[in-house]
C-alpha cells in the first residue's frame, strides 16, 4: 500500500515539465504588475472595508463606553473577546507551520503555499492582538504589560501566564514579520526589475533593499532562511502553549489541565490548515494559479488537515475520559454540563464540525474536490471558533458555587467585533494579493533548478 | 593605467551550468580573485567556485542574539522580582526562576531572529538602493531567468581587453562594460 501511495504521488508532478524560469516569473509577477482589479476583488474589498470600519467604530465606542458594550460580565468575563483572540492567533500558527516545518523537512510542495500562508499568519496575528488589548478594560494602559522603569515603581507580574502571553505574542508577531519579509526580498527585486513604471520600480525597489542575487548573498540568505525556519517551528509550539497556559493556570474545572498546551497546539494547526485551504482554493481559481497550486497540493493539505484533526479529536476524547476517570465531582459536572447543559448545542456543533465532518477527508474523491475542501475547511473554522467559545463559557458559567452561576448572552457588539476582525483581515489580505507576488517566485525557480540538476 | 570609471566587465549566460563553467574558466585563465556571480535562484557550488572566502558569521550572530535576548530578559525579571520590588507572598521564594523562563525563551528567539536578519543584510551590504549594475539594461533579468558573471575592475589582475576576450570565449549571450 505504501508503494501504491508513493506511485500515486510520483504520478502527479508538482509543476508542469514545461515551466521555466521565464514562465514562472512572467506568470506570477503579471498578477501583481499587470492584472486589472476585477469586479470580484472590488466587491470583496468593499465588503471587507465596510466590516473593518464597523470594527473601527466599535473600538471607538468601546473606548468611550467600556467593555460593558460586550455581553461579558461576572461570571463569564472572557467570552467572545478571548475566543476571537485564540481563534485568530491559532489560524496564524498553521501558516508558520506549513512554511517552516515543511521547509525543514524539504517538502517541495510547500514552495507554492508558503508565501500566502505566511501572509495569512502575519495578518491573523496582527488582528488577534486587538482583542486581548481591548479586553483589558482600560486598553489605553496596555503598555503597563511592558517592563519599563515607570514612576509608579512597579513591575509586571512575571509569574503570570498573561504576562508570558504578552511576550509570546510580541515575539511571534515580530518573528513572523521578519520571516515573511526576508523571504519576499528576492521576489520584490523581481518586481522592481519588471515594473512597468518608474514609480512602481521605486516602490518595489525600496522594499527590495537593492537585492541583486549575488552568489554569496544567496548563500547568506539561505542560511538565515533555514535558521529562521528552525526558530519558527518551536516558536509555534511555545506561543500557542502560552495561550493554553492562560487557561490551564486558572484553577477552574475544564481549564486546569496539563493536556491544554499540546491540545491547543493541535487545534491551532487544525484551524490554520483549514484557513490555508479556504483562502488558497478561491485565490487559485481567481488568479489561475492551477499550474503552481496543483491538485496534489490540495490533496496533501487535506491529508494534513485530517491528520491534525484526528489529534484534536483524540484530545477531546482524552479530556472527557480524564474528567470521569478523575471522579472529581466538579470535573464530572462540567463534562455532563457540556453534553446536556445550556450550551450543549455549542458542544455538539463543535463535535459535528471538528469530529464528524472531517471524516469525509478519508475519501480520496473528497480530497481531490476543491469545492468540498472549501466547505470542509469553513466547517472546521466555524467548529474551532465554537470550540474556544465552548471551552471559555461552559467553564465560567458554572463554577464551584451555585450562587455565582450565570449565563452569557452576546450583544450586537460581540458579533460586530468578530465580523469586523474578519473584515480587517480581508482588507489586509486583499491588498496583499494585489501588491506582492502571491506565490514565491524564487522558490518555484528552485524547483526548476532542481529538475535541471536531476536531468543533468 | 586602468579606467577609473570602469566597475567591471559583465557577461550574461542562459543557464546556471554555463555560468558555473564560465566561473571555473575565468578563474583559471585570468587568475582573477574578485569575481561576482548573479543568478535568479541559488546555484549550488557557485560560491565555492568563486574562490576562497571567509566563513559566514550568521549562526554566530544569531547565537549572540539569542543569548542577549534570553539572558537579558531573565536578568530583567530577576532584577525586578528579587532586587527592585520583592514581594513576600506567604514566604514563597522571590527568585522563582522556572516562572521566569517563558518570557526569556520568547525573547531569545526574537533576539536570534533579529540579529540573524541584520547580520544577513549587513554582511550582504544591503540595503543598497543604487548599484552600478542597475545601470545595465539586461541586468534586470538577473532576477528572472539569466545568469551573470562580473569581473571586477578593482582586481589587481584586471585588464579590460583581456577580460572581454576571455569572457567572449565562454559562449555568453552578451558582454558589457559596467561603468560607475
Amino acid at each position: 500500500m505504501a508503494a501504491q501511495m508513493r506511485s500515486e504521488a510520483a504520478a502527479a508532478p508538482l509543476m508542469d515539465e514545461g515551466e521555466t524560469y521565464t514562465s514562472i516569473t512572467s506568470n506570477v509577477s503579471a498578477i501583481t504588475l499587470h492584472r486589472r482589479f476585477g469586479r470580484l476583488w472590488l466587491t470583496g474589498f468593499t465588503v471587507a472595508l465596510a466590516l473593518a470600519l464597523l470594527l473601527a467604530f466599535g473600538v471607538g465606542w468601546l473606548l468611550a463606553m467600556g467593555v460593558g458594550i460586550w455581553g461579558l460580565n461576572i461570571p463569564v468575563a472572557w467570552s467572545f473577546a478571548i475566543a476571537d483572540y485564540v481563534w485568530w492567533i491559532a489560524i496564524g500558527m498553521g501558516g508558520t507551520f506549513i512554511s517552516a516545518a515543511l521547509y525543514l523537512t524539504r517538502r517541495d510542495w510547500r514552495n507554492s503555499l508558503n508565501r500566502y500562508a505566511e501572509t495569512m499568519t502575519v495578518f491573523a496575528v496582527s488582528v488577534s492582538g486587538i482583542f486581548p488589548i481591548l479586553h483589558l478594560g482600560r486598553p489605553w494602559f496596555f503598555y503597563w504589560l511592558f517592563p519599563y522603569p515607570d514612576v509608579m515603581n512597579v513591575w509586571p507580574q512575571w509569574r503570570s501566564s498573561l504576562e508570558w502571553d504578552f511576550f509570546a505574542i510580541i515575539a511571534y508577531l515580530l518573528v513572523s514579520i521578519l520571516y515573511w519579509y526576508v523571504g519576499m526580498i528576492p521576489d520584490l527585486a523581481t518586481l522592481r526589475d519588471r515594473a512597468p513604471t518608474l514609480a512602481r520600480a521605486r516602490w518595489y525597489g525600496f522594499f527590495a533593499l537593492g537585492w541583486r542575487g549575488e552568489a554569496r548573498h544567496w548563500r547568506r540568505f539561505e542560511t538565515v532562511s533555514l535558521l529562521l525556519a528552525g526558530l519558527a517551528v518551536p516558536l509555534v509550539f511555545s506561543v500557542h502553549s502560552m495561550v493554553a497556559l492562560d487557561f490551564s493556570e486558572g484553577l477552574v474545572p475544564g481549564w486546569h489541565s496539563t493536556i491544554f498546551p499540546p491540545f491547543f497546539v493541535a487545534g491551532a494547526l487544525f484551524s490554520g490548515f483549514a484557513m490555508v485551504l479556504a483562502l488558497g482554493i478561491p485565490m487559485r481559481k481567481a488568479f489561475h494559479l492551477e499550474p503552481y497550486i496543483t491538485e496534489r497540493h490540495l490533496v496533501n493539505m487535506a491529508k494534513m488537515l485530517l491528520a491534525v484533526g484526528l489529534v484534536v479529536d483524540y484530545s477531546y476524547l482524552s479530556e472527557i475520559f480524564t474528567a470521569f476517570y478523575s471522579m472529581d465531582p466538579y470535573e464530572v459536572a462540567l463534562a455532563k454540563n457540556r453534553f446536556f447543559g445550556a450550551y450543549a448545542w455549542v458542544f455538539w456543533s463543535t463535535i459535528l464540525c471538528n469530529v464528524v465532518l472531517i471524516q469525509l477527508l478519508w475519501v480520496p474523491r473528497v480530497r481531490a474536490n476543491p469545492r468540498a475542501l472549501v466547505a470542509i475547511s469553513l466547517g472546521v473554522l466555524v467548529g474551532m471558533w465554537l470550540e474556544r467559545f465552548m471551552l471559555i463559557v461552559t467553564t465560567l458559567y458554572r463554577d464551584f458555587v451555585p450562587s455565582s452561576w450565570g449565563m452569557f448572552y452576546p450583544t450586537f457588539w460581540d458579533i460586530a467585533f468578530l465580523a469586523g476582525s474578519m473584515g480587517l483581515f480581508f482588507v489586509l489580505y486583499l491588498l496583499f494579493v494585489r501588491l506582492v507576488p502571491v506565490v514565491s517566485m524564487f522558490e518555484l525557480r528552485k524547483m526548476v533548478r532542481k529538475r535541471e540538476r536531476e536531468l543533468a | 593605467m586602468s579606467d577609473p570609471h570602469l566597475y567591471g566587465v559583465l557577461a550574461e549566460f542562459a543557464t546556471a551550468e554555463q555560468l558555473l563553467a564560465a566561473v571555473a574558466r575565468a578563474r583559471t585563465e585570468t587568475r582573477h580573485a574578485v569575481l561576482e556571480a548573479y543568478s535568479p535562484v541559488p546555484v549550488e557550488g557557485l560560491v565555492e567556485a568563486l574562490g576562497p572566502r571567509k566563513a559566514d558569521r550568521i549562526p554566530f550572530w544569531m547565537l549572540l542574539g539569542a543569548i542577549a535576548g534570553g539572558a537579558g530578559t531573565f536578568a530583567l525579571e530577576w532584577y525586578a522580582a528579587v532586587w527592585d520590588y520583592p514581594i513576600n507572598v506567604g514566604g514563597r521564594p522571590t527568585g522563582s526562576w522556572p516562572a521566569f523562563l517563558p518570557p526569556a525563551i520568547e525573547m531569545a528567539v526574537l533576539g536570534a531572529a533579529l540579529f540573524g536578519v541584520l547580520a544577513m543584510l549587513i554582511s550582504n551590504g544591503l540595503p543598497r538602493w543604487h548599484h552600478p549594475l542597475f545601470e545595465v539594461e539586461s541586468f534586470g533579468r538577473a532576477s528572472n531567468d539569466r545568469f551573470f558573471l562580473l569581473l571586477r575592475a578593482i582586481d589587481p589582475k584586471f585588464d579590460p581587453r583581456r577580460a572581454r576576450e576571455i569572457l567572449q570565449t565562454l559562449t555568453p549571450l552578451t558582454v558589457r562594460e559596467v561603468r560607475l
